[in-house]
């Protein structure tokens, strides 16, 4: 069995910023449980002498010249957003602080 | 705020050895962002854009947009390891910061993590007594910038108490370098100086490499100060305290000084240092606790996978390094001599932060002691009387103009003051200035001696009193002379034109 | 046969040849597959939306083309676009309440491309919500039903796109796939599906689900029809960092070329050992094997190679997907765009942030979020995440060393035929090991295709062949598979769908 428990369900809701109800936790933590005793078997090969692979094909210094583009006008960038005032977006009252 | 009990400075020194850290990001001065095409409101063509003006999907974390690396803000990162002494890694990566904020597009910074572009250097950092020390560098790194954030309602404009707060994206996405200096040992009673004198070294290399406008007061160049204290005679480093943003390079020296006086105390005290983030507030001189250090602080790093490594041709290492300009410490001396001025003339100009601004009018054409004059005193006292920071106000060609006008004998230096003035207040350069206001010395003599003809028929005893050998006398005349002529003469002419008539 | 009936069962290709002889306008051809949406999708349910617009668009073609002007060969030619693609002009959800009407102020390259060749957008196709799923019924919007039968999965998550071509609501459609949700939902539908290789197409505006694993491909009836997407979509855009520089050659060519067959003699097909008969559906290990007998009779030659890390694939897969996801989902946050839920008055940023995604994404979505911040966090990167990069590096050798020995991989497409909605519902871990045949692909890069290979004997539903070539081999793809197509036609005597029992909206 995995160290899957309803605290770690509860924690990883708060890093996801999830609000979890008591019995999704509940069923994330069996289904978690199940799932990850699955796939922890990646680490029967994934030995130290394996490079690890972050992109399918490899490329390198792909880069963009720096040249203006793509800029969206004030009304495009609004068009979607829940609440906005002098052109901003507006959210309520903010607990934590800034990284 | 404010209620931190302090330990005098020296006698915390005495009971504690301070160790230092520095984390300086440098905002680049690139057309476009970090991983858009949107305009970068770093670059001085953009500096006034309305919120939400340069946006480009990425930088709002649009559905389906995708990050594409700047190849200049690439450059600019190798310049700037380059010049802090650093090895350039043969292959850097991207990776994505994982944390929720309304100023994140994203809600992940895209930095680099276990694979900076640039590490293990140092540089040579000069005190204003000469005295030079070296600060150990570790790396240095690409990132992006977030938005802006306005807190509205409340009493204060914080965070705290706010009832809302507004988001602008403009900044988001801002190429930025982070430099993170090795923990500074040995700095002892200078820790103060050389704090301060770090983050102007950094600036003059940015400003040299021309990567970054550096204007600390927009925040072009942001210092988060690490300071922590061990008892003398421990090996163990202490808690520290990072001290976030603090913006201008008098507060870091201020904030490096209250830390190690607040941390003395509470140590001195029995007490705990927490290890969490603090705030400088500018007004109090004082620092307030942020956010505590815990495990919410989980950013979840995995490689981007929507960029590629970055790995830069040891050509274009090559090409870059030789373009480096000299280093700081080197470059003071030259100048010092270049220029001959004393000892405090020489660090009167390099306090001010004004060593380039001097450098680059004598390089258009006026002597250093001229160049030195008009920024030391009437630049920087405008500057300041405004709030704001002398290289804003007029370019170095402007002054060098200026000074060749006096020099020629168009504006005497009263005249050139009022030129000033109107360059300042945005009416163009000295020479259109002096046009547009007229106030150029007037130097048609027909002109002169009407008005010297004029003053001489209402002071008809002058010329004899000249002639009687009483020069002096001439003065009355030459004061009448320069009020009817607005000052636009010059004083010197007209009494050599007062003096030939009485000789007559 | 009603005249729409027979424009509607018309490939794209012979549509395309119709509309640039004139003897068909675009409108006509668009106003057919409007109807037949109206007839039959109210049981599909293949559509979230559908363009108020494309009369109007067909019609600027026809214009276009009287006066004379030079068109592409798709030109006029009505196109599907599944959700996960952003479009100017249609709401893009990507099939999830967070995203209910949002409306994206530039168009992904792919559609871009698409508009610019002339083709006609009929609508946006549903899928499991941000492709999260094999059978469309993660959508939040209810699930598409599979047109052979309407009480089974279309497959997923493109189960939209595969049930419009396959219903024929539309002749072309646009998929993406990032575990199979191109090739899996092809295979139960009977219809042909093309993951690219990675890179080859691009993935500005495909909103992102596994940023290293993601690829928009063509959803199609046949082959040919794949390749001329493919050619229309496909190549180098600066957008996209990971997008391939080469120059392509042309697929719809491939195709062509390969219809005769002749690539057939000689062709080495590989069949990967440890992939047993036994964990397969009788019915598709049979037509997998009849397929691969055809093949050898035309000249094919079947060798049997080894890939030991296969199995490792979807442990690896749902460890990656998970994680990049979490990330990539991290933006629907209430803040510029989406839904806002206010939990209580006075609510926090956070606590909005969090109420809002608590009730903006499926019981999926939060499940694999959950699991894939867990991967990342600290302390199990190593393990978790790290690992399976590793296996990633280990599929790739894999890979290289079969293809050392052969031309191209043959598997089935999937396990099973389409299963009864609800059936894997409430165990994740059977759902995902639906994709056991199609992750390799995705975790290394390779380009695969599915084509039709028959019905199953014991339930009568249409299962899927999938063929693998090595990186930046797509063109040999269009070849074997339209030289496989033809080859299985040729036998049926017709194309699989023309046996499908959806008529008129009624199984
Ligand atoms: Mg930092
Ligand atoms: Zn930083």
């Amino acid at each position: 069995m995995s160290e899957i428990t309803p605290d770690l369900v509860r924690h990883l809701g708060v890093l996801a910023r999830i609000q979890l109800s008591e019995g999704e936790v509940a069923r994330l933590t069996g289904q978690l449980d199940v799932i990850v005793d699955n796939i922890a078997k990646v680490s029967e090969v994934a030995t130290a002498d394996v490079v690890a692979t972050s992109h399918p094909i490899p490329l390198q210094n792909v880069f963009r010249e720096d040249v203006p583009a793509d800029v969206l006008t004030i009304e495009q960038v609004l068009q979607n957003a829940p609440e906005a005032a002098d052109n901003r977006f507006r959210v309520t009252a903010i607990l934590g602080e800034e990284q | 705020m404010g209620r931190d009990k302090l330990m005098d400075f020296d006698e915390a020194l005495e009971r504690f050895e301070p160790v230092l850290g520095f984390e300086v990001h440098v905002e680049l001065n690139t057309r476009t962002k970090m991983f858009s095409a949107a305009p970068n409101p770093a670059h001085s063509a953009n500096h006034d854009a309305a919120p939400n003006t340069l946006v480009a999907p990425v930088d709002m974390g649009l559905p389906g947009a995708l990050p594409v690396v700047n190849e200049e803000a690439v450059r600019a990162s190798i310049s700037l390891g380059l010049a802090l002494g650093c090895d350039i890694a043969p292959s850097s990566r991207f990776a994505r910061k994982n944390y929720f904020y309304p100023d994140l597009g994203k809600n992940y910074q895209i930095s680099q993590y276990d694979e900076p572009i640039a590490f293990e250097g140092s540089v040579e950092v000069e005190l204003e007594d000469g005295t030079v020390v070296t600060v150990p560098i570790e790396r240095a790194h690409m990132e992006e910038d977030a938005g802006k954030l306005t807190h509205v309602g409340g009493s204060t404009g914080r965070i705290q108490g706010a009832e809302y707060s507004l988001v602008d994206y403009n900044r988001a996405g801002v190429p930025l370098v982070e430099i993170v200096t090795k923990p500074i040992f040995g700095a002892e009673h200078r820790a103060p100086d050389i704090a301060k004198a770090y983050v102007q070294t950094i600036r003059d290399i940015v400003l040299a490499l021309g990567i970054s406008d550096a204007r600390m007061e927009r925040g072009n160049l942001r210092c988060d100060a690490n300071v922590s204290l061990r008892p003398r005679g421990q090996d163990k480093l202490g808690t520290r305290t990072e001290t976030k943003n603090v913006n201008s390079m008098r507060s870091v020296e201020r904030a490096v000084r209250y830390e190690i006086q607040r941390q003395a105390a509470i140590l001195a005290a029995g007490g705990t240092i927490t290890q969490e983030t603090r705030h400088w507030h500018e007004d109090t001189g004082t620092t307030s606790p942020g956010r505590p250090k815990s495990d919410a602080d989980d950013y979840r790093y995995f490689p981007e996978p929507d960029l590629l490594p970055v790995a830069p041709a040891d050509s274009l290492i090559e090409e870059l390094r030789a373009a480096l300009p000299e280093q700081p410490v080197v470059r003071r001396r030259r100048l010092k001599s270049d220029w001959g001025f004393a000892d405090i003339e020489f660090r009167g100009v390099v306090n001010a932060g004004l060593l380039g601004e001097v450098e680059a009018t004598v390089a258009a054409g006026a002597t250093p002691a001229a160049a030195r004059k008009w920024w030391m005193s009437e630049i920087s006292r405008i500057a300041n009387a405004d709030g704001r920071e002398p290289g804003e106000l007029v370019t170095p060609a402007q002054v060098a103009e200026l000074q060749r006008l006096v020099d020629e004998g168009t504006l005497t230096d009263k005249l050139a003051r009022q030129v000033l003035e109107g360059v300042i207040a945005g009416e163009g350069d000295p020479a259109q200035v002096v046009a547009s206001r007229g106030l150029a010395v007037v130097s048609d003599d027909t002109a002169l001696i009407a008005a010297i003809d004029e003053a001489l028929a209402a002071q008809p005893d002058v010329l004899d009193k000249i002639r009687d050998g009483k020069v002096q006398a001439a003065g009355a005349v030459i004061g009448a002379v320069m009020k009817a002529m607005r000052g636009q003469a010059d004083a010197a002419r007209v009494r050599e034109l007062i003096l030939e008539r009485a000789s007559q | 046969m009603s005249a729409s009936d027979e424009i509607i069962r018309l490939t794209a290709a012979d549509l395309a040849a119709r509309l640039s002889g004139g003897e068909m306008s675009s409108v006509e051809a668009t106003r057919a597959h409007l109807d037949r949406i109206r007839e039959v999708d109210g049981d599909v349910h293949a559509f979230l939306h559908v363009n108020e617009r494309a009369l109007e668009v067909a019609a600027d073609i026809d214009r276009r083309r009287a006066a004379g002007e030079e068109l592409g060969p798709l030109a006029g030619v009505p196109l599907a676009i599944k959700d996960v693609l952003v479009t100017t002009d249609m709401p893009s959800t990507s099939g999830s309440r967070i995203l209910e009407g949002y409306m994206s102020p530039y168009d992904a390259t792919v559609v871009a491309r698409s508009r610019a060749a002339g083709l006609v957008p009929l609508g946006k196709t549903n899928m499991d919500e941000f492709a999260m799923g094999s059978s469309t019924e993660h959508s939040a919007y209810g699930p598409t039903r599979n047109p052979w039968d309407l009480e089974r999965i279309p497959g997923g998550s493109g189960g939209g796109s595969a049930a419009a071509v396959a219903a024929f609501e539309a002749p072309l459609a646009l998929g993406s796939d990032t575990g199979g949700s191109i090739r899996q939902p092809a295979h139960v539908t009977g219809t042909v599906g093309m993951k690219p290789t990675y890179g080859g197409v691009s993935r500005y505006g495909a909103i992102a689900l596994a940023s290293s694993l993601d690829q928009v491909g063509p959803v199609t009836r046949t082959v040919l029809d794949a390749g001329l997407l493919h050619d229309v979509i496909g190549g180098h855009d600066p957008h996209d960092a990971t997008s391939l520089e080469e120059s392509w050659p042309s697929f719809a060519a491939a195709a062509r070329d390969g219809a005769s067959g002749e690539v057939l003699r000689g062709l080495r097909v590989g069949v990967i050992s440890e992939l047993p008969d036994s964990g397969f559906q009788p019915g598709v290990s049979s037509r997998f094997r009849a397929a691969l007998d055809a093949m050898a009779a035309q000249g094919a030659e079947i060798v049997e190679v080894s890939a030991p890390h296969f199995e490792y694939g979807v442990a690896a897969y749902y460890l990656i997907l998970p994680a990049e996801a979490s990330s990539n989902l991290a933006k629907f946050d209430s803040v510029r765009f989406g839904m806002r839920v206010i939990p209580h008055a006075g609510a926090t940023v956070e606590e909005v942030m969090a109420a809002t995604r608590e009730a903006g994404f499926g019981e999926e979505v939060k499940r694999r979020v959950i699991l894939g911040t867990y991967a990342l966090s600290a302390g199990y990167y190593d393990a978790y995440y790290g690992s399976a990069q590793k296996v990633r590096t280990l599929i790739q050798s894999d890979f290289d060393a079969a293809f050392a020995q052969v031309d191209v991989l043959a598997t089935p497409s999937a396990p099973t035929t389409a299963f009864r909605l609800g059936e894997k519902l409430d165990d994740p871990l059977q759902m995902y090991l639906n994709d056991v045949t199609t992750i390799p692909a995705n975790l290394a890069g390779v380009p695969g295709i599915s084509i039709p290979a028959g019905l199953a004997p014991e339930d009568g539903l249409p299962v899927g062949i999938q063929f693998l070539a090595p990186a930046r081999e797509d063109a040999r793809l269009y070849r074997v598979g339209a030289a496989v197509e033809a080859l299985l036609v040729d036998e049926w005597g017709g194309p699989l769908l023309d046996r499908m029992p959806l008529r008129g909206g009624v199984a």
